[in-house]
C-alpha cells in the first residue's frame, strides 16, 4: 500500500508548477468561478467596505471639527466623537434615552406581534375557524403596505388639538380630548408597529404549523396528554425555531424603523435611536450619527447572535415534514362563530379601516370636520389656493408629485429588476457550489443588509458616496445611489428567493446541456432562465412592492430632484399638510395592490419565501 | 482496442475518499456495466469519465487521448470527449418539446436546420417515439421520457454512450422491455456503452463485461458468466445471484502430505477436494449456489442430513429452505416440488461447484 502511495505522490510533486498553472487557468476560464469572484467583489464593495468606512470615519476628526475644536487636525485619529456620544453631557439625550426607548419599543412590539401573529396562525391552520382564506389575505395586507400607514390613521383618529393643531375623530365624535400618551409616543408607536410586524410571526408560524405532521400531536394525545399539554410539550417546541426567527426579524425591524417613530414620536420629542440618527444627520453631527448607526447595528447583531445561539441545532427540525397526512382540526365548538366574528372585525379594523380613514381624510378640507360642505376634491385636483396649505395644488395636477411618481417607479423598476437577477445569480452560486467557502460567504454576506437597519445603511452610503470612492464617482444626489442602496437592501430577500428557485431546478438539467456542448452563457439563457422565469418574475414583483414603500432607507439620501412618493409624504407630513400626505399614500397603496395582484396572478410569488428566518 | 483507460483514479469529497486507485480498461464495442450498492463509487466513476467530475489523481484516456489528468489538473470539457450521458432522472428540459430536447446538441454543433431535422426524426423513429415529437416531457409516460433521454444522447452519434441507472425509475414490466431495447440499440449503433446499475440481474443480462465496485474500489472486472460462476471475492459472491448464494463458515486442512487432497469440515459434513484449492489450512467460507445442490430422500455417501424448514414454490421453480442445527441453506429445484415439513432429507453437492474463500481476506481460494 505504501508503495502505491509513493507512486502517486511523486509525479504530483514534479508537476507542481504545471498543476498551479492549470488550476489558475481553470479558475480564469470557468464562468462559475468568474461569477463567484465578481459577486464576492460586489458584496465586499457594497456591504463590507461601507461598514469599514463608517467605522473609520467615526474615529477621525472631520474638516468642520478642525475649525471648531482646538488641536483637531482633519483626518487624524481621535476618540472624540465616541466619547461625545457615549459619555458626555449630551449622551443622555443623544444616545441612552433614545436607545432605551428603541429597545423598549422593540421588545414590546416583538411580544405583541408574537401574540397576535401566533394566535392568528394557530386559528387559521389548526382549528375549524370559518373564513380562513379571507383572514389570511387580510393578514398579509399590512405586510404589503408601508408600515407608517397605520400611524397616519392613528393620528387622524386619536389626535388631540393641544399638540396636533386640530382635533381627531375621537375628540370630534365624543368630545373627549385624548391624553398625549394615547395620541403620541410609546403606546401608539408600539401598537402601530405591532399591527404591521405581526405578519412575520403569522407567516412563519403558519408555515411551520402547517408542516407539522398531525400524527406527532395525536401520538401525544394517545399517550394521555391533555390538549393543553400537547400544545405546550409538542406543538410549541416544534414551532419554537420559527418563533425565534420571526422574533429576530421583528426586533431588528422595529429597532431600525424610522417612519412610525418619526410621525408619532417627534411631535412630543419622543426620540428613538433611528429618529435621533436622522436628526443628528440633519444637524450636521455626521460622525455622531455614524456612531449611532454602528451602535444600532451592534444591538441588532447581538440580538441575532443570541437568538442563533438559542436556536442552535434545534433549527434542524424547523421543517418537520414527512408525508402530508390527514389534518385533524381543533374543534372550537360553540366558540367557533364568536371567535370568527371577533377575529374578522379585528383584521378588518387593522387592514382595511386605516386605509379608508386615509382615503376619507384626503377628501376633507379641514381635518375632523365631518359636515358635508367640508368635503372637497381640492387635495386631489385643486388649483393653487393661498388660503389652503400655502398654495399647494392637488396631487393629481402637481408637477412635483409627477416627478416623485416618476422617480419612485424608476427606482423601483430598476432596483427590483437588477436585484432579482443578481439574487438569481447568487442563488445559482449558492446551490451550485454548495458547501464551498465562496458559497457560504455569498450566502452570509448577502444576508448582512438584513441586519443593518435601513437608516443606518443609508448613513453609511451617505458618507461613502459623498466623494468619489474607488471606481465610482461621487454618487450623492443621483438616482444611481438610491437605486444602488435599494438593490443592496433587497439582496437578502432576492438571494433567498433566487436560491430557492435554483434549488428546484435539478443540477442534471444543466449538466445535460453541458454534455451537449452548450457554453455556460448558453446554458443560462436557454435552460436556467426559461426554467426559473416564474420564480424570477415573482421575486421581481415582490421586490418592486418592497422598494416602492421604502422610506427609512432613502430618507437621508434624497435631494429635491431624486425625491420619491414616500419622501414627499414625509415632507408633507412634516409640514402638517396631512391631507396631501394621505392622498399620495392612497396612490402608493393603489400601485402596490396592482403589483401584488399581478404578482399572484402571473408569477409564483410567495410572500412567505421572502421572510424565512 | 482499448477505447477507455482509467489509471489510478482517485477522488475525494470533503476529505472522504470516494474512488481509490481505480484501474479499468473498456474495449471498443463493450457493453460494460458498473455494478455495486449505492455509494460504492460507480456513478462517480461514470461522471469522471464523462468529465462532470474531475479526479484529484490519475489519468483518463479516451481513444488514446488523455482527457483528464488529475496529476497535472488538465481536463478536457465533457462535450469534447466524444461521449454522451443519459441521466438517472432523464434530465429532460421541461420547457422544450421532444423535438427541441433532442435537437439541442445538434444546434450547439451549429448543424444546418434541415440536417438537424432529419437526424432528430431518424433517431426518434429508431426509438419509436416519432409520434410524440411535439409533446412536452410532462405529457409523456416514464418509458417515453426514457426513450427521449436516450434519443437526445445518441443523436450526436457519440463513440461512447454512458447510462446512469437509466431503468431505475421504470416499473418492473417496462424495465424488462427496455432491457432488450437497450441490447438491440447497442448492436445497432455500434457504440461502446457504459451502464451503471445496482441491479445485478440487469448487469448479468445486458453486459458483455461487468465491473463490480465496493467502497470506492474495483473488486472484479469480468464477463457476466465468470462473475456468476467464479466471483473472486466473497462480497461479490454474496452480491451476485438471486436467490442468494449460500455462505457457510468452515475450516480446511491437508488430508495427506503431497497428494493435493484437502479436507473441508463444515455443517455439510466433511468434504474432500482433490486439486481444487491450494494447500494450506485455517478458516474458510464455503459458497454454493442454491441450484448446485440436489436433495435426495435416501441417505447417500458424503451427503449431509437436513430438515425441511420451509417450501417456497414460485411457479417455474421451487425454493426449499433446509435447516440443520444453526445452519440454514437454500436449495433451488426446477418445477413444482413438494416436501413434508420437518422431514429429514440428504443433500448432495458436487465438490467442483463448491467455491472456497479465505476466511480472513475473503479472496477466492478455489483454483
Amino acid at each position: 500500500m505504501s508503495v502505491s502511495q509513493e507512486g502517486t505522490r511523486s509525479p504530483r510533486s514534479s508537476y507542481r508548477w504545471q498543476r498551479l498553472f492549470n488550476r489558475l487557468k481553470g479558475y480564469a476560464v470557468s464562468p462559475l468561478y468568474l461569477i463567484t469572484g465578481v459577486s464576492l467583489l460586489f458584496l465586499a464593495y457594497t456591504v463590507l467596505l461601507p461598514l469599514w468606512e463608517i467605522l473609520k470615519q467615526s474615529l477621525q476628526w472631520t474638516a468642520s471639527d478642525a475649525r471648531r475644536v482646538e488641536g483637531a487636525v482633519s483626518g487624524e485619529f481621535t476618540l472624540h466623537h465616541w466619547i461625545r456620544v457615549v459619555s458626555s453631557e449630551i449622551s443622555q439625550s443623544l444616545l441612552y434615552e433614545p436607545l432605551l426607548n428603541s429597545v423598549n419599543i422593540s421588545i414590546w412590539v416583538s411580544a405583541l406581534s408574537m401574540i397576535i401573529g401566533g394566535v392568528l396562525a394557530w386559528l387559521t391552520t389548526k382549528t375549524n375557524l370559518p373564513f380562513k382564506k379571507t383572514l389570511v389575505f387580510l393578514a398579509i395586507i399590512p405586510y404589503m403596505l408601508p408600515s407608517w400607514i397605520t400611524s397616519f390613521a392613528w393620528i387622524s383618529v386619536f389626535k388631540n388639538d393641544r399638540i396636533g393643531g386640530s382635533q381627531g375623530i375621537v375628540q370630534m365624535l365624543f368630545g373627549i380630548q385624548p391624553p398625549d400618551w394615547v395620541s403620541y409616543g410609546f403606546l401608539p408607536i408600539v401598537i402601530c408597529l405591532s399591527l404591521n410586524y405581526f405578519t412575520f410571526f403569522f407567516l412563519l408560524i403558519s408555515v411551520t404549523l402547517g408542516s407539522i405532521n398531525t400524527s406527532l400531536e395525536e401520538t401525544a394525545s394517545l399517550l394521555g396528554a391533555s390538549r393543553f399539554t400537547v400544545l405546550r410539550k409538542v406543538t410549541f417546541p416544534l414551532v419554537m425555531p420559527a418563533i425565534l426567527s420571526a422574533f429576530i426579524l421583528t426586533f431588528s425591524k422595529a429597532l431600525g424603523s424610522f417612519g412610525v417613530p418619526a410621525f408619532l414620536g417627534l411631535p412630543i420629542k419622543y426620540y428613538t435611536i433611528a429618529t435621533m440618527l436622522h436628526g443628528s444627520m440633519q444637524n450636521r453631527m455626521v460622525s455622531e450619527s455614524y456612531i449611532l448607526s454602528l451602535i444600532l447595528l451592534l444591538v441588532c447583531a447581538s440580538t441575532i447572535y443570541m437568538n442563533q445561539r438559542m436556536i442552535g441545532r434545534r433549527k434542524s427540525y424547523a421543517t418537520v415534514g414527512g408525508k402530508d397526512s390527514r389534518k385533524v382540526l381543533f374543534d372550537l365548538g360553540r366558540w367557533k362563530w364568536p371567535v370568527a366574528i371577533a377575529v374578522l372585525c379585528f383584521m378588518v379594523g387593522i387592514a382595511i379601516v386605516p386605509m379608508l380613514i386615509l382615503v376619507l381624510q384626503s377628501f376633507m378640507l379641514a381635518e375632523g370636520d365631518f359636515s358635508w360642505s367640508n368635503f372637497t376634491l381640492h387635495f386631489w385636483t385643486g388649483q393653487s389656493n393661498p388660503r389652503i396649505a400655502s398654495g399647494e395644488v392637488g396631487v393629481l395636477v402637481n408637477n412635483s408629485i409627477g416627478q416623485a411618481l416618476g422617480n419612485s417607479l424608476h427606482i423601483a423598476l430598476v432596483a427590483s429588476a437588477v436585484a432579482s437577477v443578481v439574487g438569481l445569480l447568487f442563488g445559482y452560486i449558492i446551490v451550485k457550489r454548495r458547501n464551498s467557502l465562496s458559497s457560504r460567504l455569498i450566502e452570509q454576506v448577502s444576508f448582512l443588509p438584513y441586519l443593518i437597519p435601513g437608516i443606518a445603511l443609508s448613513a453609511i452610503y451617505l458618507s461613502m458616496f459623498a466623494k468619489p470612492t474607488m471606481f465610482l464617482p461621487a454618487l450623492y444626489g443621483t438616482m444611481t445611489l438610491i437605486i444602488l442602496i435599494s438593490i443592496v437592501n433587497e439582496l437578502p430577500f432576492a438571494t433567498r428567493s433566487g436560491a430557492s428557485t435554483m434549488y428546484q431546478i435539478g443540477g442534471e438539467l444543466e449538466e445535460a446541456a453541458q454534455m451537449q456542448g452548450a457554453s455556460w452563457f448558453k446554458r443560462f439563457i436557454r435552460i436556467l432562465l426559461p426554467l426559473c422565469h416564474k420564480g424570477l418574475f415573482g421575486s421581481f414583483l415582490l421586490l418592486f412592492i418592497s422598494v416602492m414603500k421604502e422610506l427609512d432607507l432613502i430618507i437621508l439620501l434624497v435631494t429635491p430632484q431624486t425625491g420619491t412618493l414616500t419622501t414627499l409624504i414625509y415632507k408633507y407630513a412634516e409640514q402638517g399638510f396631512q391631507q396631501y400626505a394621505n392622498a399620495i399614500m392612497v396612490i402608493i397603496v393603489a400601485i402596490i395592490l396592482v403589483m401584488y395582484f399581478l404578482a399572484s396572478k402571473l408569477g409564483k410569488a410567495d410572500l412567505t419565501k421572502g421572510i424565512g428566518g | 482496442m482499448n477505447l477507455i483507460e482509467l489509471k489510478q483514479i482517485n477522488k475525494q469529497f470533503a476529505g472522504q475518499p470516494i474512488l481509490k486507485n481505480i484501474d479499468l480498461v473498456v474495449e471498443e464495442g463493450d457493453f460494460m456495466t458498473f455494478l455495486g450498492p449505492s455509494g460504492c463509487g460507480k456513478t462517480t466513476t461514470l461522471r469522471v469519465i464523462a468529465g462532470l467530475e474531475n479526479p484529484e489523481g490519475g489519468i483518463v484516456r479516451i481513444g488514446g487521448t488523455t482527457v483528464a489528468d488529475g496529476d497535472k489538473l488538465q481536463f478536457v470539457p465533457p462535450a469534447k470527449r466524444g461521449l454522451n450521458l443519459v441521466f438517472q432522472n432523464y434530465a429532460l428540459w421541461p420547457h422544450m418539446t421532444v423535438m427541441e430536447n433532442v435537437a439541442f446538441g445538434l444546434q450547439m454543433k451549429k448543424l444546418p436546420k434541415p440536417e438537424i431535422r432529419a437526424k432528430v426524426e431518424a433517431t426518434l423513429g429508431k426509438l419509436h417515439i416519432l409520434d410524440y415529437k411535439d409533446r412536452y416531457p410532462s405529457e409523456l409516460s416514464g418509458g417515453q421520457q426514457q426513450r427521449v433521454a436516450i434519443a437526445r444522447a445518441i443523436v450526436t452519434e457519440p463513440r461512447i454512450l454512458l447510462l446512469d441507472e437509466p431503468l431505475s425509475n421504470l416499473d418492473a414490466k417496462l424495465r424488462v422491455e427496455m432491457r432488450s431495447e437497450l441490447k438491440r440499440l447497442h448492436r445497432e449503433l455500434n457504440t461502446t456503452v457504459i451502464y451503471v446499475t445496482h441491479d445485478q440481474s440487469e448487469a448479468l443480462t445486458l453486459s458483455t463485461k461487468v465491473a463490480v465496485f465496493s467502497e470506492g474500489s474495483l473488486l472484479q472486472v469480468d464477463t457476466p458468466r465468470n462473475l456468476y460462476r467464479r466471483p473472486r471475492h466473497v462480497k461479490i459472491a454474496d452480491f451476485i445471484g438471486n436467490p442468494k448464494i449460500n455462505l457457510l463458515s468452515a475450516s480446511y486442512s491437508q488430508e495427506n502430505e503431497g497428494t493435493g487432497s484437502t479436507r473441508i469440515d463444515s455443517p455439510l459434513g466433511s468434504i474432500s477436494l482433490q486439486d481444487l484449492i491450494p494447500p494450506g489450512k485455517g478458516k474458510v467460507t464455503l459458497a454454493v449456489r442454491p441450484e448446485d445442490m440436489t436433495i435426495s430422500h435416501e441417505p447417500t455417501a458424503q451427503a449431509a442430513p437436513f430438515q425441511i424448514y420451509a417450501v417456497l414454490p414460485a411457479g417455474s421453480e421451487t425454493l426449499i429452505q433446509l435447516q440443520s442445527g444453526d445452519t440454514g441453506l437454500l436449495v433451488k429445484e426446477i418445477g413444482e416440488q413438494d416436501y413434508v415439513l420437518d422431514s429429514t432429507v440428504w443433500l448432495n453437492i458436487d465438490p467442483r461447484k463448491l467455491l472456497v474463500y479465505d476466511g480472513e481476506s475473503g479472496e477466492l481460494l478455489s483454483l
